[in-house]
């Protein structure tokens, strides 16, 4: 089955590169943007038809690799 | 004096250090990151770089790679190890030291030389050194130094912060910092002081002819305090 995993930077982490996207679009007449942060999304293919346990599984890749828990949160949908 | 440089695909501080390394007198080893097992060393360094393309986040994937138990293992036990900034970012992903490296605060890629300070005489990294600031030089995209206030203040407490960003005098003001550090923050130890992880790459300024000539200092030094 596939589970999908959305990694964001947390509250008050600075994102210079979601400020530059925010600026960029600024400047392209889009000025009602008021702030872009941008995150990392995972599709991840898992070889087991057991939602629960994929999840789990998902869950501990993220708290190992898929996120760094100092600066980012992640969400398994 | 033996030591040992790992070497990750995409490390291109390496040799560099190798080169360092020799000339201040150690025995040193090139590792390969597949490899399980380090030769036996009195120090560990993991290099400068962009191991694994800086894919996912810069040292994530080199974290977990193959000879990383091994380092562990050492570091654990007392070994040195040093990381020089993609090795500094490998050290924080692996947990080895806390805090993270975030990318610089002004989005640029920052090559230059810069002056740092050192906080912290008491370990085999510094005592003895000759000098309280070193010119050292930098060149990184990810070196703005992050942490939790709890751990900024476990820093603090066990006197962990190696080396920050200063002037040529030693002041420390936000003007002379490059890329955002929090406290300034170039380096820092683990807490029994034996891992060492900083941004600036003292194996660049190893020759009167190069722009500086204090990586010597720090090389001399350690091998000194190794012996």
């Amino acid at each position: 089955m596939k589970v999908k995993v959305i990694v964001t930077l947390k509250n008050g982490v600075l994102d210079p590169q979601g400020k530059a996207i925010q600026q960029t679009l600024n400047g392209m007449n889009f000025p009602e943007v008021k702030e872009i942060r941008q995150g990392k999304y995972f599709d991840i293919e898992i070889n087991t038809n057991d939602e629960k346990k994929a999840k789990d599984k998902v869950e501990e890749m993220c708290k190992k690799l898929l996120a760094n828990l100092v600066i980012e949160d992640y969400k398994i949908l | 004096m033996k030591s040992a440089v790992i070497i990750f695909p995409g490390s291109n501080c390496d040799r560099d250090m190798d080169v360092a390394l020799k000339k201040f007198g150690f025995k040193n080893q090139m590792v390969w990151h597949n490899d399980q097992e380090i030769p036996k060393s009195d120090l560990i360094v993991l290099p400068g770089g962009f191991s694994y393309g800086d894919y996912l986040r810069c040292g994530s994937i080199a974290g977990k790679s193959k000879i990383i138990k091994s380092v562990v293992e050492f570091a654990n036990s007392g070994g040195l190890v040093l990381g020089i900034c993609n090795g500094f970012q490998i050290l924080t992903e692996t947990g080895l030291l806390p805090g993270v490296l975030l990318q610089n605060k002004y989005q640029k890629f920052i090559c230059k030389n810069v002056h740092v300070k050192i906080n912290n005489k008491e370990n085999k990294y510094f005592k003895n050194i000759k000098k309280e600031i070193l010119e050292l030089h930098i060149a990184h995209n990810e070196g703005n130094y992050f942490c939790s206030e709890d751990e900024i203040k476990s820093l603090n407490d066990n006197n962990q912060i190696a080396v920050t960003y200063c002037n040529e005098k030693g002041r420390e003001d936000e003007q002379y910092n490059p890329n955002g550090a929090l406290k300034n923050i170039a380096g820092i130890f683990s807490k029994n002081k034996n891992i060492l992880g900083m941004m600036p790459h003292p194996e660049r300024v190893i020759d009167k002819c190069l722009s500086s000539n204090d990586g010597s200092f720090f090389f001399e030094n350690l091998f000194e305090n190794l012996k």
